[in-house]
This record gives C-alpha cells, sequence and structure tokens, in this order.
C-alpha cells in the first residue's frame, strides 16, 4: 500500500515503514538508545528528503521513548532523579551544541564533520563496550567476583545526591558534566545521544545497566520534544504522517524490545549493543573510504 | 488596450497554416493520501486551412515541473576519504521533465530552434556562471540529468508520440510517484524540418487535496499548532501502545 507523505513529497510503502519502525522501537526497547542513528540512514536509504528524515525520527522518538519509559517505570527501573540531573546538563549542552554546530556550517564541511563524529564515537563506544563485556562474560564463567563500583577521585567531589534507585551516593557534579558533554554531541550529531549516554551512565557514572536503559529513554524524551518543535518551528520539515507510521511500528516495537531486554543477562545486552554500535561505525567508515558510485550530490539551493 | 492585443493575435493566427487543438485526460492532477503516480494522456489533431504539404509534420510533446534553484555537489579524495569539494550552483531545474516525441530528437528539431525554446533535457536546465576555479563545470548539470532520469524525474521518449494521417497525434507519459506540487507547463511543437511551425501552451493544476492539503497549510501556517499535534500523537501513541501491553499481559 503506497502512501503519499504530504511534506516529504514521496510516496512509499507504508507496510516498510511500519517495519523500519518495528524494528528500531525493539532496539530502542532493548537498549535505551533513541535509535536516531540507525533510523535517520534507513530513511534516507528508502528516499526520504534528508531534512525530513531527520527532523521526523525526532518525532518518533518522542513516541518509543515514551512507551518504553512506562515499560520501565512500571518496573521501577528508572532513577528520575538520575535523569533530571542529566536532563539539566543536556538542554545546556544542547544549547551550547547548536552554537558550535552553526559555527561550523559557517565553515562548510559540517556534513563530513558529523560523519566523522559518528565514526569516531561510535568506534571508541562500541571498541571498549565489546572488550568490557567480553571480559565480564569471561569472569562470570570462570567463577570470578565482578569488581565492584571503586572509590576514586569522583567520589570526593562536593554536592553529594543520593540516587536511590542507581543505589549510588555521589557529587551532581560528574553527571552534569556528562549530560552536558552528550548534549553538546547530540545537537552536533542531530541525534538524541542514547548511543553516548548509556555507556557514559554504565562506565562513567557506575550505575547498574537495567536502570540505565529507563533513565536514559527518560532523559531522550525531552530532548527529542524539544528538537521536534525546533524543527517543525523554524525549517518546516516535520512530517506528521511519516511520523505515525513509523510510530505505530516503534511504540510496539519498543514494548516488545523492552520485554526482551529484561530477560536478557546485562552481559549479553551490553555485547550486543557494542556490536550494533561497532556495524553501524564499520558501515559508515566505508562510506567515507569506498569510491561512490555517484560522485554528484544534488541539494537544495541557495543555502550556503 | 488588450482588446488591441488580442485582435493583432487573431489578425496574425491566418498566417499560421497549422495549428494544435488539444485534449488531456485530465488537466489537474489530484495528490491524496494514496497517490501513486499518475498517467497522463495527451491527444490533439492538427487543425489547417490548407492541404497537407509534402514534407512531414513532426509533433514534441513537453511537461515541465515546476522549477527550483539546485545546489550540485561533487566529491574528490581527499587524505583517503571521499569528502564534497567542489559545488555549482543551478539556476533553474524543473522538478519534473518529459520530452515526447514522434521521432529521434535530434532530427525532428533543429539546434536553433531547441535553443530559442529550451526544448532538450539539457537547454531546460539553467546554470549559474560556476566559480572560475571549478573544473568542468557542465559535468554537473550532466550530473543533474543523469541523476534524476535515473529516478524517472526526467524523460526523454523519442517515438512515444503516435501520429496518424499528420492530422491526429496522442502520447501517454507517466507521471512518478515524488511529485511535487504546482503548475505543470505543457507544451505542444509542430515541426517540419527542424523548424517549430506551431506552438501551443496549456498547464495541469497538480494540487494536494484532501488530508494531505490540510497537513501542509498547518504545517507552513501554524508551525507551532502543528509541532505540538506531532508531540501530543507521538504520546498519545507511546501510551496507548503501554497500556495495551499491560492488558494483553493481564488478560
Amino acid at each position: 500500500m503506497q502512501i503519499y507523505l504530504p511534506i516529504a513529497e514521496v510516496s512509499v510503502n507504508a507496510f516498510l515503514l511500519l517495519g523500519l519502525g518495528g524494528l528500531v522501537g525493539v532496539l530502542s526497547g532493548m537498549f535505551g538508545v533513541g535509535g536516531g542513528f540507525l533510523m535517520t540512514p534507513l530513511l534516507f536509504f528508502i528516499g526520504i528528503p534528508p531534512a525530513v528524515a531527520v527532523a521526523t525520527e525526532a518525532n518518533q522518538i518522542v513516541a518509543s521513548s515514551f512507551s518504553g519509559v512506562l515499560a520501565h517505570l512500571r518496573r521501577k527501573t528508572v532513577d528520575l532523579r538520575m535523569g533530571t540531573v542529566l536532563l539539566i546538563g543536556g538542554l545546556i549542552g544542547a544549547a551550547m551544541g547548536v552554537v558550535v554546530f552553526n559555527y561550523l556550517k559557517s565553515l562548510g564541511q559540517v556534513d563530513l564533520l558529523v560523519k566523522l563524529c559518528y565514526v569516531v564515537f561510535l568506534g571508541i563506544i562500541g571498541g571498549m563496550m565489546f572488550i568490557e563485556s567480553l571480559n565480564a562474560i569471561r569472569n562470570t564463567r570462570s567463577g570470578k567476583a565482578p569488581k565492584r563500583k571503586k572509590h576514586n577521585w569522583i567520589h570526593g567531589l562536593p554536592l553529594k545526591m543520593r540516587f536511590r534507585t542507581s543505589g549510588l551516593y555521589i557529587s551532581v557534579i560528574p553527571p552534569l558534566v556528562v549530560g552536558v558533554c552528550v548534549g553538546v554531541l547530540a545537537a552536533i550529531m542531530g541525534v538524541g545521544g542514547g548511543f553516548i549516554m548509556v555507556p557514559a551512565m554504565i562506565y562513567l557514572l557506575g550505575m547498574p545497566t537495567k536502570v540505565v536503559v529507563g533513565t536514559s529513554l527518560f532523559q531522550i524524551i525531552f530532548v527529542t520534544g524539544f528538537t521536534t518543535m525546533l524543527h517543525a518551528t523554524t525549517n518546516y520539515t516535520v512530517d506528521v504522517a511519516l511520523a505515525v507510521l513509523l510510530l505505530i511500528g516503534g511504540v510496539i516495537g519498543a514494548q516488545v524490545g523492552t520485554r526482551i531486554g529484561t530477560k536478557l543477562p546485562a552481559e549479553q545486552l551490553r555485547i550486543l549493543l557494542a556490536l550494533m554500535v561497532l556495524v553501524v561505525c564499520f558501515k559508515l567508515a566505508l562510506d567515507l573510504l569506498i569510491m561512490p558510485s555517484e560522485l554528484y550530490s544534488i541539494g537544495a539551493g541557495g543555502g550556503h | 488596450m488588450l482588446r488591441l492585443l488580442i485582435l493583432l493575435c487573431l489578425a496574425a493566427l491566418p498566417l499560421r497554416a497549422e495549428e494544435v487543438v488539444l485534449g488531456l485526460s485530465a488537466d489537474e492532477v489530484a495528490i491524496t493520501a494514496n497517490f501513486d503516480g499518475s498517467e497522463l494522456l495527451v491527444f490533439g489533431a492538427v487543425k489547417r486551412e490548407g492541404p497537407i504539404l509534402d514534407e512531414p509534420l513532426e509533433v514534441i510533446v513537453t511537461i515541465a515541473g515546476p522549477s527550483a534553484p539546485l545546489t550540485v555537489r561533487r566529491k574528490e579524495k581527499k587524505l583517503g576519504i571521499w569528502v564534497n569539494t567542489d559545488s555549482v550552483e543551478v539556476k533553474e531545474a524543473p522538478s519534473f521533465y518529459a520530452v515526447a516525441t514522434t521521432g529521434p530528437l535530434k532530427e525532428v528539431l533543429a539546434q536553433i530552434e531547441d535553443l530559442r525554446h529550451r526544448i532538450s533535457i539539457p537547454k531546460a536546465i539553467r546554470l549559474v556562471g560556476a566559480s572560475p576555479n571549478v573544473s568542468n563545470p557542465q559535468s554537473f548539470s550532466q550530473a543533474v540529468i543523469r541523476i534524476r532520469k535515473k529516478n524517472r524525474s526526467y524523460q526523454l521518449l523519442e517515438g512515444a508520440v503516435a501520429l496518424d494521417q499528420q492530422t491526429l497525434f496522442r502520447t501517454s507519459i507517466q507521471l512518478p510517484s515524488n511529485l511535487t506540487e504546482g503548475d505543470y507547463a505543457t507544451r505542444i511543437f509542430l515541426t517540419r524540418n527542424g523548424y517549430v511551425v506551431s506552438e501551443f501552451e496549456t498547464k495541469i493544476d497538480v494540487r494536494k487535496v484532501g488530508l494531505e492539503r490540510w497537513l501542509y497549510n498547518l504545517s507552513r501556517e501554524q508551525p507551532m499548532i502543528y509541532g505540538l499535534m506531532s508531540l501530543a500523537i507521538a504520546i498519545a501513541a507511546g501510551w496507548g501502545a503501554a497500556a495495551a501491553f499491560q492488558m494483553l499481559r493481564r488478560g
């Protein structure tokens, strides 16, 4: 069944969009990532104009994250206090990121920078998570007790706060800094930032993996909601028909994903996420290194 | 003044021995939610005062979508990775362009007439003078044609117009599903020996209708409400799915 999208001005197969939404929704519920870094390239591939794809994707992520958060709230695996602290940092970071983005745009080559950002960050995060979770699996197999939270300089910082759901008693400064850093990157790379946030929460803040997913989703709802409004009012590129098709698949997928996620052991969950991140990184790196079949590309005119 | 102009035009008419009488299968195309391309039938007759001339008559039909400026970028290998380097502004390129003819375009249309009426695809695209440090600027407009021919936005249909008895002609043109809305200029040329002997122009109105129209207008005129509506739909769908799954698990 073909559907004509009013803003994107292309006609696409409705079932294809439902399927894509569902697939990304499952990943979103499982790993607490928004899925933007997967969905956006897929939408480009089926012929949606890039500007519409990026803006509509933000709207779709709001739906799947909200659906996921509700499932996590019921399980009490959302640290609302930590989420709020991260969100405050995230919004500050996003505002800073937009300034950086516009500066780079004036220099040109912003596309290249975004792609390089992706490759570098996905590569580092994916690689680190993969090695770490492999070691964790090996340790549990051989019966060694996993290393518990170490006391380091982070615990010496002032303004301590108790995050009961995460079982942490740490200063609010590290989560704020993490939030700001992720916010800056998210604004530059045009995604919710879940795939950076999740590893940061696990490895930098020492939060338990189960709580991380719900808390990340909670934070993503607000960041992507903000992005949707920004795109809708300034670029008019949010296609609500496209969003509805994607999010019907997405919300169902997120529910399924959350259930799969709670059944899998934490180490396996992390190793799967690491593999997925590495695959996307590899694909993006290939695009930069291999000679494209079409050297020319058409963009909207007048913009400089 | 206008009357005078019309009078003058009427006075000039008898000089043209042959004229086009046109029919269209539709003079407007409505883009609905399940729009999936459309076939447009262009047919008509040649009205003439005198007898048919010995030289064979040829017919060219063109349909052009609304024009928009474009930026075309070229990739080059720098430090081992492929990056966009040169770019050229195309001043005007139609979003859709189809040329249907009775025979090979080179034979039915002289070069000079092509320049005057901008009929062939390369002539329909206007390049802005590229900056002098861009090598081979022509390759950019060729790239636009190549990319758009590939997704059927530009079509050269040589021999697709059927002409009976030098009088009745018809052709069908497939409009793709990625149609942008606007006025689609439709031109019919009658040529002899490559020279245009008669020209006829009309337009096809391509418009979004119904829900498509409403959503599009809302997004432009009330972007704030449109954005909030999108968010409300997203939240409602997220909540709905969570509630439905909860009920499934209990029931």
